[in-house]
């Protein structure tokens, strides 16, 4: 499956190899580098023919140029100098993996996802591997066998063994060593509360050798408080610098193309609300949700990621409080305007929790609010398009 | 009359000397929920507020108050365990507030809970209410009213709108579930379908979906194939970006599966209303009672 970034916290391949080779996958010898010099000095010290790999996340990396063998050291130097710096997918590559490559006989796809009908990890294994999982899934289905994981028990050794004859039917050498992948694959999985692993090509070499050629690994970020080390594998050079400060002040943002900047409490809410802005006639700059507790630290906080975006227009408040008590988002609102003035009008919407407590709070300060969702999303979406005033 | 629970419920509360878990004690004892007793390892025969008992296991205060349904809000790292203990001492209804619990403990509890014949709402979810009797969870009890329509939702803050509005507008409640965010979750918009369906004072359903995963195009199928109550659905997250997660951890379009198109899609073939923004509820119902 193609899954891009947002499922959980992704890693470098070189960082999933390294997590799968300590578990005992067989993976060829690599190192990562972020000069030409140290893509030469790798390549060198393996010897022979490499691979050299940009690590950025995102999938289509060979399409755009971003996967090259090199003959020779020097040339893999050359190469790493060409790829470095390069944008793939509107990221920028900031390192590339070095590793030896390896002749291929057959390619094949074996990987974890977690399932949600089925609420347990699912195994997926295909024989047509090198390609997108998703579009043999859709095209030919019958080229794919998932096997649900009971996580009290584990993968069993016959059910990897099952696995392994579905990808070697005739080869019972070849299924010993892919089902040792995947029980290692598994326990990677788990070690790491993984919400995606994936081999993906895992080969077989002319002489008989399975190798897993290219891994991709993301791991659940509600499970990150018990993994400090997994915390440290997070690139933020390759995610949004607004998204990555939001995170920072315990906020969940998304910058999106928009302009109306909306602040929300609740996940639900929040996409509610971008939905009637788009429903008005508007575009949504950020899904940004404040959460549910009652502090105005976090309200500041919002308004400086959000005005932040040159190309926010306007600013949007929808609260409806419930643990959240909307006078503490009043005075968020006062102290981060008072600290930094408002170029952009702002539109504000409270209902709730001391509602009355924070509509004076506001009036006091010449704000004014709604307590209709519908009527301040209109009126937002109307300051956005006309570059109205402050209300 | 409701369904899962009502003014018969005799609650406890796992984590009840918590921030959250004393705090949310309190405004469900003001609401008149039965709470019969908490628990907090350590802090056994001390009380709760000067009358409810603490004690240090599910299984001692389920032995001493008899209590069927528990409410937990202790921190995610442990909230695998109280849903466990809770299964394990004979709960038959288990409600997780916890928001964060990491999903491959889930996939432990998950049989656990089955093979122990008890039902689990959550976890990341705000519980549930059945005005005017009984509210375990986190739902403000002021924004609710008595009456017919069955409320189910993935979302917290969005339920509280949709019930806002429908009470604003006159239509009571029979009983409002949250059945939280996250991509494991104990039961699921079928579950409670079913026991909208089979309550006799549930007149007619709001349902409010969100991107990502197959639950409401399923529940779409059930709504067509095995309802005759009404049922009218919303699905936020139309303008949300493929790839990446909006807030919850289950909202998230994944390739090109799980957006909210191909969800209303599935409403418009089973025959349901579709509330395009929150307000519509009221009149998508109006127009089916």
């Amino acid at each position: 499956m193609d899954h891009q970034s947002g499922e959980g916290v992704n890693i470098h391949e070189f960082q999933a190899k390294e997590l799968l080779r300590a578990e005992g996958v067989p993976i060829p010898p690599g190192d990562v580098a972020t000069t030409a010099e140290q893509a030469e000095a790798i390549a060198r010290k393996i010897g022979g023919m490499v691979v050299v790999k940009a690590q950025v996340h995102t999938g289509g990396r060979g399409k755009a140029g971003g996967v090259k063998l090199a003959k020779t050291a020097s040339e893999a130097g050359q190469i790493a100098g060409k790829i470095l710096g390069m944008q793939i997918n509107g990221l920028t590559v900031h390192q590339v993996l070095v590793t030896a490559a390896a002749d291929i006989a057959s390619e094949a796809y074996v990987g974890i996802i977690l399932d949600r009908a089925s609420r347990k990890p699912v195994f997926m294994v295909s024989p047509a591997g090198g390609i997108d999982i998703e579009e043999v899934a859709a095209k030919t289905p019958e080229k794919i066998m998932k096997l649900p994981i009971d996580t009290r028990y584990g993968l069993q050794p016959y059910q990897a063994s099952e696995l392994g004859f579905f990808l070697f039917p005739d080869d019972v050498k070849k299924v010993r060593a892919a089902s040792k992948i995947m029980m290692s694959l598994y326990q990677a999985f788990m070690k790491h509360d993984a919400s995606l692993a994936e081999i993906n090509p895992l080969v077989v070499t002319p002489a008989g050798e399975v190798l897993a050629l290219d891994a991709k690994i993301s791991i659940d970020d509600n499970a990150l408080d018990r993994h400090p080390d997994l915390v440290k594998l997070r690139d933020e050079t390759a995610e949004e610098p607004s998204e990555v400060d939001a995170r920072n002040s315990s906020l969940t943002f998304i910058k999106l193309d928009g302009n109306v900047g909306c602040v929300v409490n609740g996940a639900g809410l929040a996409m509610a609300t971008m939905d009637l802005v788009k429903y008005y006639g508007g575009e949504p700059a950020n899904f940004l949700d404040i959460g549910g507790s009652s502090n105005p630290e976090k309200v500041v906080n919002a308004l400086r990621i959000i005005t932040g975006d040159p190309s926010v227009k306007v600013i949007l408040f929808n609260i409806f409080g419930g643990i959240t008590r909307t006078d503490d988002v009043a005075n968020g609102i006062v102290t981060a305007t008072k600290a930094n003035p408002l170029r952009i009008p702002i539109v504000i919407r409270l209902t709730g929790t001391n509602e009355e407590i924070a509509m004076k709070i506001l009036k006091d300060n010449g704000f004014s609010a709604s307590s209709d969702m519908d009527e301040a999303v209109q009126q937002a979406v109307a300051l956005a398009t006309k570059g109205g005033k402050a209300a | 009359m409701s369904i899962f629970i009502d003014r018969n419920s005799t609650v406890i509360v796992q984590g009840i000397t918590g921030r959250d878990g004393s705090f949310h004690t309190k405004q469900m004892i003001e609401y008149g929920t039965r709470i019969v007793g908490g628990v907090t390892p350590g802090k056994g025969g001390q009380k709760f507020d000067g009358s409810v008992p603490v004690f240090n296991t599910v299984h001692e205060a389920v032995k001493a108050t008899g209590a069927n349904t528990s409410v937990i809000y202790v921190p995610p790292m442990y909230a695998a365990d109280a849903i466990m203990e809770a299964a394990d001492a004979g709960i038959a209804f288990i409600v997780a507030i916890t928001e964060g619990v990491p999903v491959n403990d889930m996939t432990r509890v998950h049989p656990f809970v089955k093979e122990k014949g008890a039902r689990l709402l959550g976890p990341n979810c705000p519980g549930l209410i059945t005005p005017g009797q009984s509210k375990v969870g986190i739902i403000p009890g002021r924004i609710c009213t008595p009456g017919s329509i069955g409320v189910v939702s993935r979302s917290g803050t969005l339920t509280y709108e949709v019930v806002y509005q429908l009470t604003r507008a006159g239509m009571g409640q029979s009983t409002c579930v949250g059945i939280g965010g996250d991509p494991i979750n104990g039961t699921s918009f079928i579950d409670c379908l079913a026991a909208f369906e089979a309550d006799p004072h549930t007149s007619a359903v709001a349902m409010m979906g969100e991107i990502g995963g197959t639950d409401e195009q399923e529940a779409a199928e059930f709504v067509r194939t095995r309802m005759k109550k009404p049922v009218v659905g919303f699905i936020a997250g139309q303008t949300a970006p493929p790839g990446r997660r909006m807030g919850h951890a289950g909202a998230i379009i994944s390739g090109s599966a799980g957006t909210a198109a191909e969800k209303l899609e599935s409403f418009e073939q089973a025959g349901m209303g579709i509330a395009r923004r929150p307000i519509e509820f009221v009149e998508q119902l109006r127009a089916r009672m």
